[in-house]
Order: C-alpha cells, then structure tokens, then sequence
C-alpha cells in the first residue's frame, strides 16, 4: 500500500480492510491510456475505478473538474455519489463530487459549467450536452480521468457509440485524458475494450478473482406451468415463499407488461402483506424513486422488476435473484444472477421460474450454459452513422469547426475507424442541407461553411438541437394521471390507448385503474379495483433468444428421454414426438392443420423472435401472392404460425432461398418494421425532433404527421438517401434480423419437412395463445375494416341511408 | 371510383377515396389543405430540413385525380398553401405543372387562414363559393347549411382494425373535408371542435384504397366523478 496517500492508508487500516489486489493493479497501471478491468458485482469496481482520481487529487493542487464517471442510469450516479462521497470525507480528501444527470436543477448546472467538481457524474446524454456548450472547452481543459461504469451495457447500444464520438470531443479539448473502462463479464472483453480506447492505443484488460460459483436452480412447482404466457402464475405461492425466507428478493421479468402482472398477482395472494415493490421503466420517476428509496432502507422484502434493475445500484441486501420467464440470453441471466449478494465471496443464488412449458425447456439449456461459462453474444456492427449525425450537429451547437478536424476525431472512436471520408461528407450534408438529391434549401441550410469553418446558419439552432440530443428511443407514449391530482402514475403506449374506452380497466404500478378519458395528452384513471384488468401493453425491449441457446434446445430435443426436466415437460416433448415430430437443427419442420375454419402452416426455424416474425412476414407474402389469403400470423422465438383462408399443400416452394431473398428485397421497402425503424434513425439523426421550444409548437393539430408519411415520400422520390440507407442497415441486423433467416436456410440446407396433422400439435398449441398477432395488411386487412365499418353502420341503423 | 356516394342539400356527391369530394352533375371536383411549400416553410423558419418532395406528391396525386376525371371546375378549398411566402417560392417546375393542371377548366382558389389573400398563379381567388345550394368555405361555420369545408384535417380511427386515416366528416347540413396535401396531420373526429360541429347522424368516411363509412365516433362522454371512493393504500404497497 506504498503507493497510497496517509489519509487512503489510515482509511482502509481504520477498517481492517486491504485494498483487492485488482484495486492496486488498477492504481499501478493509473497511467496507461486505457485500462478494461472486468469484475463481478460486488468486486469493489467502482472503488477500484476512483482509487487513482482519489489519489491524484489528494493534495488538493488540481484546478477544475479531474475525473469524469459516466454510467447508463442517472440512478447509478447518484448512488456512486452517496458511496463515493461518504469515505471521501472520512479520509478528509479536500474533492468535491457532484452529480450531473437529466434531473439536475437548471440552476445547479449552470453553476457546474462555470465552477465544476473534481470529480463529476454523469450521464452519456448529460455529457453529450455539456460537449454542445460553447464553453465546453474551458469546462474541460483540466480533465484527466473518465470513468465509463457498467460499460459492458453502454456497448450494446447507440448509448455507447454517442458515448465514444462524445470522448473523442473530450480528447481534442484535454489532450492525454485516460479512460478506464468498468464491464461485467462478457463474452468477449477486447471488443470492448477496442470501443472505449483512443484508436489505435492500446487497452490492457485486468481481471479480477470472478469469485464462487453461483448457486443456480430451476423452481419445479407441483403445478404444472400452462402451455403458453409470461405470467408464472402458477408459481405465485412458491415465490411468495421464497421471498418470506429471505431477506430481501429481487423478481427480474423480461418485459414491463409481464411485471405488471405478476405483481398484480402476487399481492392477490400476499395474505401477510409483505412489503414488495414494482418497478420499471414505464413508472413515473416519483414513483421509482420511492421504491428504490424504500429499498436501500431496507424496508422491502421483493421488487417485481424488469432491465430497469438489471445495472448498478448497490442494494447491499439482495440475497436472492429470481427471474420470471426464461432467459433469453445467457449472459444477461449472469449479470442478474450477480445482483444477488454484492457481497465479494459469497455465492450469488438465483432461481429461474418458467412461466410456461416451453420455457422449461430453455431454462434447462440456459442453466447449463451458465454452469458451462458458456456466454453468448452478436458481433457488434460498425458505428451508427444516425448517432454520427447527431454528433455533426452538437459539434456545430459548441461553434464552428473545420470538417478535416471532426473527421479526423471521429475515427479515433472505435466503432467509426473505419469510417470513409465519402461517409463523413455525407453525413455532414445531410446535417447541413437535408442531403436531398434535389437541393432545396440551399437558402435555408442547417450548417453552412464559412472561411473553411462549417457552422449553424442559425445559432438559435442550437437550442433545438441540445433539446432533442439523445439516442434512448421513446416509443409514443402517453402519461397516465389520477384524475382530479397531478401525481403521475407512469406511461402508456399510444396505440394501446387508443384502444381503450372510458370505463375499462387496465394495470399500471401494480394497481387497477379505470380509464376516464384522454385529457391533453395524457390518460386520465380512477381507481378501480373491481374489475379483471386489461393488461398495459409496453414496448420494451423484447429480446430474442439467443442463436446459442436456441441451439442448445435443438441439441435437447435429440435427446432419446429428458431426466433432467419435469416428468410433465418430458411428456409434452414425447406427445410431439408421437403426434408429429421433434425439430431438428438442420431441418425445418412445418406442420399444417385445419382448425375452426382456418388453415394453419406451423413453422419451427428457431431463428430468434425477430427472425420469426420477418419469416412470417416474407411467408405470408408470398402466400398472399399464390391466392393462400393469409389472414395473420403470430412469432415466437422458436416459431412462426400462420393462418389463413386457403391451405398449404406443400411449403417447400415458399422456402426457396432466392425466392426468399429476392421477396425480403421487395419487401423491406414497404413494411412498417422498415418505417419503425426509419422513425427511430430520423428521429436520432435531427430529421424528426421529439421536443420542440415552446415558441415553435403549436396546438396539436398539424404540429405533427407520422414519419411514415415523410418514409414514403423519401423512398419514392429519394430513394438513394442517405437516411433510408441508414434505415436498411438497422433493420437487417436489429428488428428484421435477415441475418439469422439466412443462418437458419443455411443450415437447413432446402431440408424441409412437411407433416400435414390433424388438429394443433404439442409444440403449436403455445403459439394459439401467444400475443403479438400481426395482422396481414393486403386484401385481407381491407376487407376486415370494412366488414367492421360495415357492422357497425349495421349497428347504428345507417346502413340503409 | 371507390367513392362513396353522399348526398347534401338535395345534391348528389361522392367522397373520394384520395380525400376529393366529386360533385358529378358540376362535373365540380373539390380539394382541401395541400399546404404546398410546407417544407419550405418550415425549413425557412428553422425547423427541420424535411424531405423536399410534399409539393411534388401533392401535386401528383393531384393531378391523377384531374387526369381520370377530367373535372370542369376544381376548388382548391384553403390552406392550398402553407404560407404566402411558399407559394411565392414554389419552383418553376412546379407552377408550369399548376397552369397545365388548370387548363381548359374553371380553377378557384377559396382563402384559407394560411394563405391569405391571391397568388399570382393561374385561376380565380374568392373567400368563399356558392354553387346552387352548396357553399365552399375554408372553415367551417357552426350555422351553416349546405356547406362543403376543410380546415381541420379530420382523422378517424378503427379501434379493432388499429388502422387511423384521413376522413370526411358528413352530417345532414356539412362535409368537412380531409387535408389533401402529403405532410398534413390531423385532428381526431373525437376531438370536442369536431363533435360540436357535427350533429348525428354524422359519418366518417375513412380514405384509403375505397372510401369507408362509419357512424362518427361519439366516444362515451359521460364524465367520472372526481372523487371516487380511495381505497385505503395498502400496507408495503410501493409503486
């Protein structure tokens, strides 16, 4: 401990504490330009990450802000803040720390930006604003740290990237900056650490001890788990027991809508009135900060949560991790395994509850992959120009720039290296003049370059545009209100709104509402706890599995018998079995049957749940195409149902690679993931700003049109623009995932095997109860609108006028 | 046509599936809100640079309608224009591609509260038209009978079907058009303008590849009490 200042040595001695050998490796390599340390939870990161900052800064000499810690979670900073701050001051360290995140008064940041800290908190958004500060480089001249904490998170989204272009702007202003990286185990350390070192330095990656093996289980219940559905509510008592013997439980679910019920239902069944908590993204931040509030006094025994608890805030006491459903990915099942006991050297001990049949069988695979150390993950693509663009424009809000220079910046981040010139320039045009091959505005540009110096035309452009920095997609939500108060319960989707009427009742925080009306934009509830609920549909992020683990069940279902899964599971599996067949990794199994009317194709791809959904979308096409009159279809991870009004007699044709390919081609240009996605790249690339300043908002009426309007126009009359290249790229590799379709035809190789069955399989049944139906928007959606609109003309009486 | 066949003040009319109002008799064909120049208008005042194409998609929708009924008076309802000044900046080709439109037909230009005032192109320019027992205005007046108008850009949605579209509204003494023009939003008809306006029976006539009708909304306005009976919150409930 020679290394540290008296007042770090007494601190730790007055403890009888010794500093963990990665903690001194991480002060040892202090100098190095970029350092990755992967640590478990609970391994003392954050200490090990500050310790250097807390030692240069000891003498109380450095002038300015020192260090700058950005984390995904603005809760996380001020958690770092409160756990940082406390030994600080009992080493009597002369360091100020403060945090800086979207909830931070106007005032207060104000004040940062003309007297910061030493050390500062922040946010990748926060600090992408400061950077559009013309003052920015004053504010950061003196920095000599940043620490990115939970950085393995940061990396697997546009968040990352706009965090990176944003360090490659803090370069240029303190030349010399070091960055510690602080990831969680992941699959594949040295990519990320080749995102957050300065390209092309170097970026040592420091290991620590990964701690005991944790304590993994499966929760069979006496129930049997129904054959479909997110709920396990099959296995409410069973977790109301495990929560009364522990201390305190964290109950993670896979989206926001299954945590909704599932705490809806545990506190039907909670007769003790243990104290549990909900939270997730969709709760009003009040609301949040009461749970997490309520947490760290250790007054609740179980949070029903979602990926909104999946990082950071140490709650000390968690001593049991639950996840409901299975997980869809087997490194993120460790990370949330690794919330449980932040206590370094006790085993973390985590349950997984399937909520339906076929999730037993991916819990089995997925406990297997985590006991093997068996980590999936995707390659991570190159950088996102849309987040590029948004870079140009709030490099242009900071003052005026030489295009070389920001060109030259850019591709020391790791992700744009290998960014072309010809890429940059377009980018820049599309900020500056819209990048339309018709060049209208040429009087009204955005940027314009004058004496070699490209600024904003206009500087009262800035503004709107550190309004709308960014990269975290909202869906259209709207708030939901208590009516006659201003507390906030949280937020709804639009499209779910608009298909409620006044006097339904839906689920939000755990409690029943009424709808009363739509008022201004937000939702308008009254309790009402009397009826059964419609459940509040939320986006999320709805994750597919995992081509890893998919394989794993492929792997299973070859198996002659299954000892290892409930006796009820190994019947289903044998019941498909006999009624029709097992699927096989290098072969597509397609069952077709007649129920109730309809013609159904069944198709198991396990491609993942996006790759699913394309497959259903190019099927019914072309199904379409060939009179079948496919009404719908409906995806899960595994498979695609279809249905229609004609049958299939023989899918083979419909799985023709080329044929396949040449239609996804067609497809893309018009279908509405196309357009989703397009929304999202406008939106983060300036094309669509979310907020607009007071002065050039107007009224509701015509302030607003759908992006799909302004998709349709572009792909008609430009379609070579850079925006919908942009849109093509994403949606291959995110929403569409082409990728694994292409993956699944490859090692399928035209083996397709059709059974035509007499009536659902075991393996189908689940999909009949599956949400998410897509309806097929050709013939068939027309003709259903105005068979509606037909019946209620009916209804009214009006169809005789 | 895939219109739907209406009738106001004794007169026969069709609601177009493309958002035009036909009036067969007249061979009269009537079209609102195309906010030509939009995205300059909003680019000028520093908004964003959308793309610049609404005036041509506009106009070429436009101009197919012309094209398959060869209409011998057009009525350009208000709002033909986002602004006087982007009706000024409209592009050569574009107004080459108006005057062919007007050729050989009866043009008239109703006022609209965003482009007051005449335009130097082509036709004739009023603040309002009667023809027989029909009057064109811009916006809507509460008393009015026989009148044909535009202005609020009226939406209607299918709860079931998901699906919202630009609509007519239509009672026994109006029709309120829907805006023509490519990036125009719109204004819900459960809106409490439009459920005033609109005495039942109302219909939405919904736009799209055939003119759909249906009873206008009237979503159930009956108002819930503040003050309903609060269950006491139950102990440990957080959230």
């Amino acid at each position: 401990m020679a290394d540290l200042p008296t007042p770090i040595t007494d601190w730790f001695a007055a403890r009888s504490w010794a500093p963990h050998p990665h903690q001194l490796d991480m002060l040892t390599r202090s100098g190095d330009p970029a350092l990755l340390l992967i640590a478990p939870t609970g391994g003392g990161k954050t200490l090990a990450g500050f310790l250097p900052s807390l030692v240069e800064l000891a003498d109380g000499t450095h002038e300015g802000l020192h260090t700058l810690y950005v984390s995904p979670l603005k809760a996380l900073a001020a958690d770092i803040k409160r756990n940082l701050t406390g030994p600080v001051q009992e080493m009597g360290l002369p360091i100020r720390i403060e945090d800086r995140t979207g909830d931070t008064s106007v005032t207060r940041k104000k004040r940062q930006r003309a007297d910061p800290p030493h050390i500062l908190l922040t946010t990748p958004e926060s600090l992408a604003l400061l950077t559009s500060y013309e003052d920015a480089p004053r504010m950061f001249a003196g920095l000599s740290r940043v620490i990115v904490d939970e950085i393995h998170a940061l990396t697997e989204s546009k968040r990352g990237d706009q965090l990176f272009l944003a360090l490659s702007r803090l370069e240029a202003m303190a030349p010399g900056l070091r960055r510690v990286g602080l990831s969680a185990t992941v699959e594949d350390p040295t990519a990320i650490a080749a995102l957050l070192a300065r390209h092309p330095d170097p970026c040592p990656i420091l290991t620590a001890d990964p701690g005991p093996e944790p304590d993994i289980s499966m929760l069979v219940t006496e129930e049997r788990p129904p054959w479909a559905g997110g709920g396990a509510k099959h296995a409410i008592p069973a977790v109301l027991d495990l929560v009364r013997r522990h201390k305190t439980t964290l109950i993670f679910h896979n989206t926001r809508a299954q945590a909704e019920i599932f705490f809806h239902n545990l506190w039907l069944a909670n007769d003790e009135d243990l104290p549990i908590g909900i939270h997730h993204g969709s709760l009003a931040r009040e609301q949040r900060e009461r749970v997490e509030a309520a947490m760290v006094r250790g007054e609740l025994r179980a949070i029903v949560c979602t990926g909104s608890l999946d990082l950071g805030i140490d709650w000390g006491d968690v001593d049991l991790v639950i996840q409901i459903g299975a997980p869809k990915n087997v490194k993120r099942l460790i990370q949330r395994i690794g919330r449980a006991n932040h206590r370094y050297n006790a085993p973390s001990k985590a349950i997984l509850v399937p909520a339906n049949r076929f999730e037993i069988v991916e819990c089995v695979a997925a406990l297997d992959a985590a006991r093997e150390h068996d980590l999936d993950g995707d390659p991570r693509g190159r950088g996102p120009r849309d987040v590029l663009c948004q870079h140009v424009l709030i490099r242009a809000s900071a003052g005026p720039f030489a295009a070389d220079d920001l060109y030259r910046e850019i591709k020391t981040a790791g992700a744009y290296t290998d960014l072309t010139r010809a890429e940059f320039d377009a980018c820049l045009d599309f900020c500056a003049t819209g990048g339309y091959a018709l060049r209208a505005y040429d009087k009204w540009q955005k940027l314009v370059e004058r004496d070699g110096l490209w600024q904003l035309r206009d500087p009262r452009a800035a503004q709107r545009i550190r309004m709308n920095i960014g990269t975290i997609q909202d869906t259209d939500t709207l708030k939901v209100r208590m009516r006659g108060s201003h507390r906030q319960l949280g937020e709804v989707e639009e499209n779910f709104a608009a298909t409620l009427t006044p006097g339904e009742t839906f689920l939000i925080g755990g409690q029943v509402v009424r709808y009363e009306g739509l008022r201004e934009m937000i939702v308008e509830v009254s309790r009402r706890a009397d009826k059964q609920p419609k459940i509040a549909t939320f986006m999320g992020t709805k994750f597919a599995t995992s081509t890893q683990l998919s394989q794993r069940i492929l792997r299973m279902f070859r198996q002659q018998d299954w000892p290892e899964l409930p006796a009820h599971t190994a019947d289903w599996l044998r019941m498909q079995r006999e009624m029709s067949k097992l699927p096989e990794a290098d072969r597509i199994l397609s069952e077709t049957f007649e129920r109730d009317g309809r013609h159904y194709l069944c198709t198991y791809g396990f491609a993942g749940r996006n790759a699913q959904q394309t497959l259903g979308l190019l099927l019914t096409q072309r199904m379409e195409e060939t009179g079948l009159a496919p009404l719908g279809f409906v995806s899960t991870d595994y498979a695609t149902l279809i249905w229609g009004l004609e049958p299939v007699t023989d899918p083979a044709p419909l799985f023709a690679p080329d044929a396949l390919r040449e239609d996804f081609e067609r497809w893309l240009k018009g279908n509405a993931v196309m357009k989703r996605t397009f929304r999202a790249v406008a939106t983060i690339a300036g094309l669509i700003e979310r907020n607009l300043p007071q002065s050039a908002r107007k009224t509701g009426r015509q302030a607003t049109f759908s992006s799909d309007i302004l998709y349709d126009t572009l792909s008609k009359y430009d379609p070579d623009h850079l925006l919908l290249q942009l849109t093509r790229e994403e949606a291959l590799r995110g929403l569409v995932d082409f990728g694994r379709i292409e993956e699944m035809l490859e090692r399928t190789a035209g083996r397709i095997d059709h059974l035509a069955v007499a009536g659902m399989t075991p393996l189908s049944a689940p999909l009949f109860l599956e949400p998410g139906v897509v309806p097929v928007k050709a013939t068939g959606a027309q003709r259903l609108l105005e068979e509606e609109a037909e019946a209620m003309m009916a209804e009214a009486g009006l169809d005789t006028l | 046509m895939n219109g739907h066949a209406l009738s106001l003040a004794g007169v026969d009319l069709t609601a177009l599936p493309s958002g035009g109002l036909w009036w067969a008799a007249e061979r009269l064909l009537c079209v609102s809100d195309l906010h030509l120049g939009k995205s300059e208008r909003l680019a000028r005042r520093g908004g964003a640079l959308l793309p610049p194409y609404e005036t041509a998609a506009t106009l070429d929708r436009l101009d197919a309608l012309i094209d398959g009924l060869k209409p011998r008076t057009l009525v350009c309802l208000g709002d033909s224009f986002d602004d006087r000044a982007a009706a000024e900046a409209l592009d050569e080709a574009h107004r080459m591609r108006i005057a062919r439109m007007q050729a050989g037909r009866r043009w008239i230009w109703i006022e609209g509260n965003h482009d007051p005032g005449p335009v130097d192109l082509g036709g004739a320019h009023r603040d309002e038209l009667r023809l027989g027992p029909l009057t064109f205005r811009h916006i809507a007046a509460p008393a009015a009978d026989g009148e044909i108008s535009g202005h609020y850009h009226p939406k209607c949605g299918l709860a079931r079907s998901g699906q919202v579209r630009p609509a007519f509204l239509v009672d026994t003494a109006r029709i309120i058009l829907p805006a023509f023009g490519a990036y125009t939003g719109g204004l819900r008809a459960t809106d409490p303008v439009l459920q005033d306006l609109m005495i039942d029976p109302a219909l939405a006539v919904l736009t799209g590849p055939r003119a759909v009708p249906l009873p206008m909304p009237r979503p159930d306005s009956a108002p819930a009490r503040a003050g309903n009976p609060r269950p006491p919150i139950r102990h440990g409930r957080f959230g």
